[in-house]
């Protein structure tokens, strides 16, 4: 949202965004459109104008609102059953996501929903979520109703199958949030009960006292045991049964160990056990785990095909036009798709002139012609006019759904949410350590039974139970966490810590050029050729407006005049430009031969592009579009080439090839008027030379290339918006940092290895007493947490340190 | 000195009392929305109707 007021131009009251001289008025204030004087005029007339004044033009731009009953189905009980948290005879209850809200006057909207609708019964936002739950009088007011309110005023919230879906998933995080909490509760009181242990084994306290310690201990270690690390035994088992050693087995074999070992010596032997180790190490891992999460909080990646279908389709049935839940679609159902509407099903083109423009499923984002007849796969956007379709399979069979199945099965996150996928490294490590421990355990049995057959199971069990990869487990997603914590303040926001792995492995660095090295925000926009009249001006504006084109974006606002003219026929194709009709006018906005402009000899100056235009056929001039470096661009690429080879991919003519020559130096390779799908390819290709690629696209139509990277980067200006297929997003302001950050994540590796030295020193220690049969439960209780406690010291700090040496 | 035993049985009964209250906050969704709150009680509430309506 730009936010800049010239003398010429107002700011809209509503959403801030530059107005049209005159356009829209209410009163004194002025409206960049008619949606947001609406809003304003809602609001105005129920008092609510509180609005306005805890922060300054607080609104979002209303885009086109869709039209009436487009919630409808909603109302259908069995949608309603799934999407309501509450329902009894005079009240419900709902929970919705709302993206748009941004600022604390957004807040005190929602929060005063009651104002606007008597049903309303009270509203509450939940701003770090993004959700509003809304209790209503289901009588009074339907949901559907509800949903147009909101929308009515600029807030609709997102109602997708994923919402739906996400219905079912409890809360996590507060449940970490209680086993640590029950953890840590139990783990205090058994360092309290073992103190006398450390300090005076015996005389201190009478008998009766010891044995009462230890059996409040041997109680206060159950729900560790069974509610506080059950997750551990869940996810070994489930590695376990895919024939896989994952980190848990290890700390499964251990904490197990220490248990039983510990019940054993306190109920037979009458002495402590190692319930305060066990303890401990059942804490310290959960604080990880909590840490690890946290991590992911901030920003919602995984997002998955359902996030993006619609959630409802207009339906015809039985001659009447309804809208109805995709899933509900059966077979020969006939749909309606309008203009850059997302086709749900895989369906038979009926009627219309269908274009569709894949970019969703292949990246490639020329849209395809279709024939009547043609089967079209779900997924696909319609560019142009209205269809009628007929499905052919239902949405959880279509071409898209399994597509999307198949395609990522690498990708899906574990049985915990992403912690599974996120230790690889350590993972990697742990089958070798746990086969190692196993081996050292036996081997220490079959000594002792020989020598000395009576400590030949203590001692083995202490292996097992100081191997404990404690240390080990919790180093990877410390330093990781660590990292992307850093990254995240820095500008640079990673899907998981997985990611920083990737990240520091990269050796091919690939670029893409307009939106990526150059920035499309500052651009200066100048006419040349023949004076355009106002109503000229006024049709060019109306036009780009329907064009989510960066270019598109920037010819919108440098003019100043209406946009609000009525067009027709409008045509986007991706690469050539677009066009559409006023009355019998056509006007035409893009590439040189788009528009039947002819050669021209002079070149455009560096760093500019030109976007054509004619009227009726006849070519009317050029806008020159200048679209500087990013600032430090320079300086980055001086010292990103020395690290890596560096290629560029433009989709534009190589007008500019010795500017960038200069940039990415002699040895980048640079191409020119790529499609997205070479891009794709040429990513591809790269990869097949085991090179390890970073993508840099801006993500409009670097989607597949983005995807096929090893890690697919999207360069944003705005980091809430950006699209599906990209495992990290880098905020445009930091671009001058991005080597710092690969080095950082580069270094961060060593850290997790050089951890990995530390616990594995202190494994060997306390090893040497566990093999001589030693290991005492003091030796125990005072090694398993320093070695702990240390190891995550030294990752986060050491991490800490190399961030601010860096500079970051 | 036996009396000890009743002390520990008492403090841990108290400490397993505040446990039990953490739970029940937690459940209740007292550390859900950690920010809202804050922002919340600096409107003026012209409607008694908005606050004092349960939580979630």
């Amino acid at each position: 949202m730009t936010k800049t007021a010239t003398e010429h131009q107002t700011a809209c009251f509503h959403c801030g965004e530059n107005c049209p001289t005159g356009a829209y008025r209410s009163g004194e204030k002025s409206f960049c459109c008619a949606g947001c004087r609406t809003v304003y005029e809602l609001l105005n007339n129920n008092e609510l104008n509180t609005y306005y004044n805890i922060e300054e033009s607080p609104g979002s731009t209303q885009g086109n609102n869709g039209e009436a009953g487009r919630f409808e189905y909603l109302d259908d009980p069995a949608i309603a059953h799934r999407i309501l948290d509450f329902k009894d005879d005079n009240k419900a209850r709902i929970t919705f996501s709302i993206p748009q809200m941004h600022c604390a006057s957004c807040i005190w909207l929602l929060e005063n929903l009651h104002r606007l609708s008597q049903a309303v019964l009270a509203s509450r936002v939940s701003f770090l979520d993004k959700k509003l739950s809304v209790s209503f009088d289901p009588n009074r007011l339907r949901i559907s109703a509800l949903v147009e309110l909101l929308a009515s005023i600029g807030y609709e919230p997102e109602i997708s199958l994923d919402f739906i879906d996400k219905k079912k998933s409890g809360d996590s995080r507060g449940n970490l949030h209680r086993k640590i909490g029950v953890t840590g509760f139990c783990f205090g009181n058994i360092m309290l009960f073992s103190f006398p242990e450390y300090f005076a084994p015996e005389g201190l306290l009478t008998s009766g006292f010891q044995q009462f310690f230890f059996y409040i201990n041997a109680l206060l270690a159950l729900p560790i045991l069974f509610y506080g690390a059950i997750d551990y035994f869940r996810s070994a088992i489930h590695g376990l049964r895919q024939r896989t050693i994952n980190m848990d087995v290890p700390i499964a074999l251990g904490i197990s160990m220490l248990f039983i070992r510990s019940y054993y010596e306190i109920l037979l032997l009458n002495s402590a056990g190692y319930l305060d180790s066990f303890a401990g190490l059942v804490f310290f891992l959960l604080l990880g785990k909590l840490f690890q999460k946290k991590t992911f909080d901030s920003l919602a990646f995984d997002r998955d095909y359902r996030s993006f279908f619609p959630l409802s389709t207009r339906t015809r049935r039985q001659g009447r036009e309804r809208f109805i839940p995709v899933t509900e679609l059966v077979v020969s159902d006939r749909i309606l798709i309008r203009n850059r509407e997302l086709i749900p099903a895989d369906t038979v083109l009926i009627e219309g002139d269908a274009r569709i423009d894949y970019a969703f499923v292949t990246g490639e984002s020329d849209s395809v012609k279709k024939e009547v007849g043609d089967i079209i796969y779900a997924g696909g956007r319609q560019v142009g006019g209205t269809l009628e379709l007929e499905v052919v399979k239902e949405v959880s069979q279509s071409y898209l759904t399994r597509l999307w199945n198949e395609a990522k099965p690498e990708s899906q996150p574990g049985v915990d949410g992403s912690s599974v996928s996120s230790v690889n490294l350590a993972n990697r490590i742990s089958k070798h350590f746990t086969f190692a421990v196993l081996g050292i355990a036996a081997a220490t049995l079959v000594f002792w039974w020989i020598v000395d057959s009576s400590i030949a199971v203590k001692a083995a069990t202490a292996v097992l139970i100081v191997a404990c990869p404690c240390a080990l487990a919790l180093s990877t997603p410390f330093t990781l966490g660590t990292v992307v914590r850093i990254l995240g303040k820095s500008g640079l926001y990673l899907k998981n810590s997985r990611t920083v792995e990737e990240l520091a492995s990269v050796d091919n660095l690939v670029v893409d050029k307009t939106g990526t090295l150059t920035t499309v925000k500052q651009a200066e926009v100048e006419f040349a050729g023949k004076g355009l009249t106002t109503e000229e001006q006024s049709m060019v504006r109306s036009l780009v407006r329907q064009s989510s084109h960066p270019m598109s974006r920037k010819i919108h606002d440098r003019l100043d005049v209406p946009d609000n003219l009525v067009l027709s026929g409008f045509e986007e194709k991706t690469g050539s430009g677009i066009s559409c009709q006023f009355g019998d006018k056509t006007v035409r906005i893009g590439s040189r031969k788009w528009t039947s402009h002819g050669e021209h000899s002079e070149s455009s100056p560096a760093g500019t592009s030109r976007v054509y235009l004619s009227i009726d056929s006849k070519p009317h001039g050029w806008f020159l579009i200048s679209a500087p470096l990013r600032p430090g661009m320079k300086a980055v690429m001086d010292s990103l080439r020395q690290d890596y080879s560096i290629s560029l991919l433009s989709g534009d003519n190589n007008a500019e090839e010795k500017n960038f020559r200069q940039i990415l130096g002699e040895n980048a390779a640079l191409h020119f008027e790529q499609s997205p799908h070479q891009k794709k390819e040429f990513v591809e290709h790269l990869r097949q030379q085991r090179a390890q690629v970073l993508m840099l696209g801006d993500g409009l139509n670097d989607g597949g290339a983005l995807a096929a990277a090893n890690v697919g980067m999207a360069v944003t200006e705005d980091i809430s918006s950006f699209s599906p297929a990209c495992d990290a997003i880098l905020d445009a302001a930091s671009f001058d940092r991005l080597h710092k950050m690969i080095i950082l994540t580069r270094k961060s590796i060593n850290v997790i290895k050089t951890s990995f030295g530390i616990s594995f020193a202190y494994n060997i220690v306390g090893l040497s007493f566990a093999v001589s049969g030693l290991l005492s439960p003091l030796v125990s209780a005072i090694l398993m947490p320093i070695s702990s406690v240390s190891v995550v010291l030294f990752t986060t700090l050491s991490t800490n340190w190399l961030a601010r040496k860096e500079g970051l | 000195m036996q009396v000890t035993f009743i002390l520990i049985g008492a403090s841990l009964l108290i400490a397993g009392g505040f446990l039990i209250a953490f739970i029940w906050a937690s459940k209740k969704g007292q550390f859900k929305d950690m920010y809202t709150p804050s922002v919340r009680m600096l409107f003026d509430d012209k409607s008694p109707k908005s606050d004092n309506d349960e939580n979630r």
